[in-house]
């Protein structure tokens, strides 16, 4: 979407408290356009380094596309400080449990929902780990409109990955999917592999549901992150360009 | 995600000063600051004095092996030359 340069545009964006898991209060970035809408909304979730300034601007780039978009802490429980130490936190912990994850995207999904100016229509998007929560939340987690999964790592485990944080393979959830899956791949990644997507693949297939994969030539893992050397411009912007039309197709 | 931490004893100096440590996370994951997909990363933390309390580097994997080789390799001389007492 590109606004006309006589288009009003505003957003308003800040951080709030949800309820997350078991009740459990979260922060959350929001960001939204200003105007009555109605607008359809998408769940941003975090990537492993944490709750981080690439985040707030893409949970930004969704409004200023025209959606609500939320991006719930997912580390909150582990405190506060610098989105690095607090990832570092966590990893050292193993991860945060996928049920409470679950929770805490429930959370969000909740909250954009019940905005007035919402649609009802929500996705859900994530990069990395937060591509596999995105994906396991989608799952498990009923009532999204689309799963957006940028380089999910993990979402197929090998039995020796699993943990009592992360007890299930996502991909062993795929009866449950109820959205199509939009997936973006680089091809020279390293997780997920090549035949770790062909696996994800193969599942969907399985159960019959609806997804669109692209793969990326000359890209790795994180290959839309400009903050990184994996950053591939033109295959980023490739991807993002699939992103608003697969999001335009099902959440509008 | 691959990770483990220890308890570790000793002392780490962040940008605050010296601290005492308490913990070292050790890990195999994407790093946060090295050119690379993924890094050994250690993080010297003391968790009881929050989470600011950190001392980390992230390495490639011939510079962790040579680390872990160099270490041992002077640990050994040092026990050699009588000067370890456990």
């Amino acid at each position: 979407m590109q606004y006309a340069t006589n288009q009003y545009e505003g957003m308003i964006a800040e951080t709030i408290v949800i309820p997350g898991h078991n009740g459990d209060p979260i922060g959350a970035y929001v960001a939204r356009p200003l105007g009555p809408g109605p607008f359809p909304a998408i769940v941003v979730i975090h990537h492993m380094p944490g709750w981080d300034e690439w985040y707030r601007e893409v949970t930004r780039k969704f409004a200023h596309h025209g959606y609500i978009a939320i991006s719930p802490n997912l580390y909150h429980r582990a405190g506060h400080g610098i989105p690095e130490d607090i990832a570092v936190q966590v990893r050292a912990a193993g991860g945060v449990p996928d049920a409470q994850v679950v929770g805490d995207v429930a959370g969000a999904l909740a909250y954009a929902v019940a905005q007035p100016t919402c649609t009802g229509k929500v996705a859900v998007f994530g990069t990395c780990s937060g591509a596999r929560h995105a994906y396991l939340a989608a799952c498990r987690a009923p009532g999204f409109a689309a799963i957006i999964n940028c380089w999910g790592g993990r979402v197929t485990m090998d039995p020796q990955e699993l943990s009592p944080n992360q007890p299930v393979a996502p991909v062993d959830y795929t009866n449950n999917l109820a959205c199509p899956v939009l997936g973006i791949f680089g091809e020279e990644d390293s997780g997920p592999t090549l035949p770790q997507v062909a696996l994800l693949e193969q599942a969907l297939i399985a159960h019959g549901k609806t997804y669109e994969f692209h793969m990326y030539p000359d890209a790795g893992h994180g290959f839309f992150y400009y903050d990184r050397p994996a950053y591939r411009q033109t295959q980023a912007m490739e991807g993002w360009k699939n992103i608003w039309a697969f999001l335009a197709k099902y959440v509008g | 995600m691959i990770a483990t931490q220890i308890k570790v004893a000793g002392s780490g100096k962040a940008g605050n000063g010296w601290f005492t440590l308490g913990e070292a996370n050790v890990s195999y994951d994407h790093p946060f600051e090295a050119p690379f997909e993924h890094a050994l990363s250690l993080d010297f933390v003391n968790e009881a004095l929050g989470p600011s309390a950190r001392v980390s580097v992230e390495l490639d994997v011939v510079s962790a092996r040579q680390l872990v080789a160099t270490i041992n390799a002077i640990l050994a001389q040092a026990d050699h030359g009588g000067f370890i007492v456990e």
